[in-house]
């Protein structure tokens, strides 16, 4: 499907078409408003709108789904984020008396970022993706989506595309809603394995035993490791991402290995070798257990998140549907039953479906026409939005 | 809350309902009529407790042997509850366990009112009380451990023997320390992960559908995160009723003072008048000030002035060493007269002030010389003051320089700037204590300045006046009750002066 180029200067006369025509106001509202089970909670809701030239508004609140829709088209936000829901509406919170405005409730949220990722991947940096870095998401995604369901029991999540360079995760559950900074932070912690930063060379330590978390991801890790590190990014080929692996060993190992590289060029035999040394390690060793390989694998696989953008109540987030004014892409939902085959370069850019829009179709009607629209860009995903409000 | 039928409940049967467990989440407030005696000491002894809490949890690491026998010690001196049952007719004469339950529950709540009031007083209290439930509830017999969860509606479902063996495998796994057997024969509970943040947080326990699964020796840990998250609510309530509380004019005293409260002696009387010479106090000051009154005594020394604060803090803690008025006199006039005032300002401004120490003047109160708790809580200095206490306000990097030039060694630098580090300041100071006389154990809870000078002196052998300092503090510590009342009644109306001669010298 060609994409149409995007060009930003075009937002403004997009923009308003998408949310004239396609933002899916009423799934939106009736996600938002969970069944309607807690008094006032849409209208509790803050919103913070970022506007052209960078204006940025926050404690926006609205109460009707109508209000959204009007409000929206006449002020055409370039970003739209979700904050949580306080205990008065959030456009009067000057009104009143200080110290009683306070957030009350917001879904637990995940935000796996791909520029975390830079130290490992060689593919690209910074803000660039492509194909082969993109795996990290699709491992991101399995390991925390089954932590959150299987561990902590949550069953309403809602992955989204960014729209740029990661995926955030909606964990809907009312339980999760009603979390403690404390809650969402050990959570966050549990789910954590790469501690570190620019000065730390070895990130990730595992020590006996092996926690039953941490074995699950790591089968997950091992499912896509070699495929994705040996072979696409190729992190045992040059001398420089060879270095790189070996800082991550200890003396003997590093030295075994640097002889055998030598000779051996092949990427896959190198990591074999590397496997056994590390399990003969193992073996000749009584105490402890020495998980060298599993502590590479998780360093260049695992997932990163930023425990900060977790474990704040009153975190302002991105929202779904909302354009990414530098990609022109729609954050769309992800629908994990088809997390393979999810291509973020697939992603409809707002020029792409304005322009679908705009195309003229001969034997149906423009409402149709609209459906259709809506239907193409997110049948699959939108699904998940339904599936959430059904129980509430 | 049916208030009524409790009632009913308590009057009918027997006393051992109430306090039928000897410990408690102090859940519901005491509901009987107490003089106020007895809420005075009750209140005074727990607190006593709680700083030996504080104290005992920094000598020693928590929860091992020499802390649990310090603290068991201090139970049985202050009439605290112990675990043993409340038929236990063991003890002749002294206070029955029931008492001792009751003392425990009344004297929580006491000191809730006095401790809810500000950040710093909530933080130190839930702490202190966390340590001691710690310690109290890790002493309970396994039957007792589960007895008091049941009590209290700790709905923690212990795991069935099935699925402890089709986990097994996991269970060993996530927690350091278990086997095979040892999952089998032991409990495991089953907590909603968001009670176990803790072991959540740092994986130490296996989580399953939003359950964490401890196992038995953990659940302190549980228990605990409960603990600190009721009481934390319950001090915000208390605050907010304080106001009703406050007006009631026979506890407002107390209650101000039990969260400034030093609990020991006072200083206010010396048996050791005029046993100090003016010529003795440069070299007095290096050997037997505490850091802050040295530190002041040098700025004197130095500028030939110091500020109001300064004067205050320096002026009593002379008077508690022993200098007469005169000596006071003579000894501000001739450091102000180097400097740029003379004799006839200084007579003029401040003799008055140091009349007033002396309680010459005014209401003719005897002040007090400032405990540590005074120095180190209230009239923090800024710029151009001396007062305070050097751990607590002084920069670490300028404390470190100044007990290098005072020759105290390296690792005992590093001690004393770890436990400022901790918030630690008096134990920092008992710390300076130790490393300038030498010695391994200083042999008493630092409280007070003129305590360390007290203990000072009598360690480098300051002959007859200390047996009497010595005598002096054994009896104020036998009758505890009669010794604070008059010396709280004096501190609140010095207290009350207090703030009537702050303001006269404001301008300084």
């Amino acid at each position: 499907m060609p994409t149409s180029d995007y060009d930003p200067a075009c937002l403004p006369d997009l923009l308003p078409l998408y949310y004239r025509r396609l933002f899916p106001f009423s799934q939106y509202y009736r996600w938002l408003s969970y069944g309607g089970v807690s008094k006032n909670y849409f209208q509790n809701r803050e919103f913070s709108f970022t506007l052209k030239d960078d204006i940025y508004v926050r404690y926006q609140s609205f109460t009707t789904q109508n209000e959204l829709e009007k409000e929206m088209q006449k002020m055409v936000p370039y970003k739209i984020d979700i904050g949580a829901v306080y205990s008065h509406r959030p456009s009067q919170h000057n009104a009143v008396k200080s110290g009683t405005f306070q957030a009350l409730e917001k879904e637990l949220v995940f935000d796996i970022d791909m520029t975390d990722y830079d130290d490992v991947r060689r593919c690209c940096s910074a803000a660039d993706i492509c194909s082969k870095c993109w795996t990290l998401m699709t491992i991101a995604i399995r390991i925390l989506d089954r932590a959150l369901r299987e561990d902590f029991g949550f069953h309403h999540l809602l992955w989204v595309y960014s729209g740029r360079r990661g995926v955030h995760c909606w964990v809907c559950d009312d339980a999760a809603r009603k979390l403690s900074v404390a809650a969402r932070s050990a959570v966050a912690e549990y789910l954590s394995l790469i501690k570190g930063g620019e000065e730390t060379v070895r990130k990730v330590v595992l020590s006996d035993p092996i926690h039953p978390f941490i074995n699950h991801s790591l089968s997950v890790v091992e499912r896509y490791f070699c495929q994705y590190a040996i072979v696409e990014q190729d992190i045992l080929g040059s001398k420089e991402s060879v270095d790189k692996v070996l800082a991550l060993l200890p003396e003997d190992i590093k030295k075994d290995l640097t002889v055998y590289y030598q000779e051996e060029k092949n990427p896959m035999k190198r990591w074999d070798r590397l496997c056994t040394l590390v399990e003969h390690k193992k073996s000749s060793i009584k105490k402890g257990g020495q998980y060298f390989d599993k502590e590479i694998m998780l360093q260049y696989c695992y997932p990163r998140l930023d425990v900060n953008v977790s474990k704040g109540v009153n975190h302002l987030l991105k929202s779904p549907f909302s354009i990414h004014p530098k990609t022109g892409r729609i954050s769309v939902p992800i629908d994990l039953k088809e997390l393979n085959t999810f291509d973020p370069f697939e992603v409809p850019t707002i020029s792409l479906i304005c322009e679908e829009l705009e195309r003229p179709r001969a034997d149906e009607a423009e409402d149709d026409d609209v459906k259709d629209k809506e239907n193409e860009q997110e049948a699959g995903e939108r699904r998940r939005i339904r599936d959430l409000q059904k129980d509430f | 809350m049916q208030f009524p039928g409790r009632r009913k409940k308590v009057i009918g049967s027997s006393q051992n309902d109430l306090y039928d467990h000897c410990l408690q989440f102090y859940g519901q407030p005491p509901l009987e009529n107490i003089s106020l005696t007895e809420f005075e000491t009750f209140a005074v002894e727990r607190l006593k407790l709680l700083k030996s809490v504080e104290n005992i949890g920094v000598s020693y690491v928590k929860n091992s042997e020499q802390y649990v026998k310090k603290l068991d010690a201090e139970f049985s001196s202050l009439n605290f509850p112990l675990r043993t049952e409340l038929g236990d007719r063991r003890v002749q004469g002294g206070t029955s366990e029931y008492e001792k339950r009751r003392k425990d529950h009344i004297s929580h709540f006491i000191l809730r009112l006095a401790y809810c009031q500000t950040e710093d007083l909530r933080r130190w209290f839930i702490q202190q009380e966390m340590d001691l439930f710690r310690y109290r509830f890790g002493e309970l017999t396994s039957k007792h451990k589960t007895d008091f969860l049941h009590k209290n509606n700790l709905k923690y479902e212990t795991v069935s023997a099935e699925e402890k063996k089709s986990l097994k495998d996991k269970l060993i796994t996530s927690s350091y320390g278990l086997s095979g057997i040892t999952v089998e024969e032991y409990d495991f509970y089953k907590v909603p992960f968001q009670d176990a943040l803790d072991l959540v947080r740092t994986r130490k326990v296996y989580l399953l559908a939003g359950n964490a699964y401890i196992p038995h020796h953990e659940i302190v840990t549980i228990v605990l995160n409960d603990f600190r998250t009721r009481l934390s609510k319950a001090l915000a309530m208390t605050a907010r009723s304080l106001p009703a509380v406050q007006s009631d004019e026979r506890l407002q005293p107390l209650l101000s003072h039990l969260s400034h409260a030093y609990v020991g002696q006072d200083y206010s009387i010396q048996k050791n008048m005029g046993k100090i010479s003016l010529e003795q106090i440069d070299a007095l000051s290096g050997k037997s000030f505490p850091l802050c009154m040295r530190h002041l005594h040098k700025a004197l020394r130095e500028n030939h002035h110091l500020r109001h604060g300064g004067r205050m803090q320096y002026g009593l803690f002379l008077k508690g060493i022993g200098l007469t008025l005169d000596q006071a006199l003579q000894f501000w006039r001739s450091e102000f007269v180097k400097g740029k005032v003379d004799a006839d300002k200084f007579d003029k401004a401040y003799a008055y002030s140091v009349r007033h120490m002396f309680g010459k003047e005014g209401k003719r109160t005897d002040y007090t010389p400032y405990s540590c708790m005074k120095v180190i809580l209230s009239n923090p200095p800024s710029q151009g003051d001396y007062h305070g206490c050097p751990f607590r306000h002084s920069d670490p990097e300028l404390l470190k320089q100044k007990l290098q030039n005072y020759k105290v060694s390296p690792s005992g630098i590093n001690q004393i700037l770890e436990l400022v580090k901790g918030m630690h300041y008096q134990l920092a100071c008992q710390k300076y204590f130790e490393l300038t006389h030498n010695v391994e154990d200083a042999g008493f809870s630092l409280n007070h300045p003129n305590q360390y000078f007290t203990e000072s002196q009598k360690l480098l052998g300051g002959g007859l006046e200390i047996k009497k300092e010595v005598d002096m503090s054994q009896r104020s510590q036998e009758n505890p009750a009669n010794m604070t009342r008059p010396s709280q009644a004096n501190s609140k109306q010095a207290h009350e002066e207090m703030g009537d001669l702050d303001s006269f010298f404001q301008d300084e």
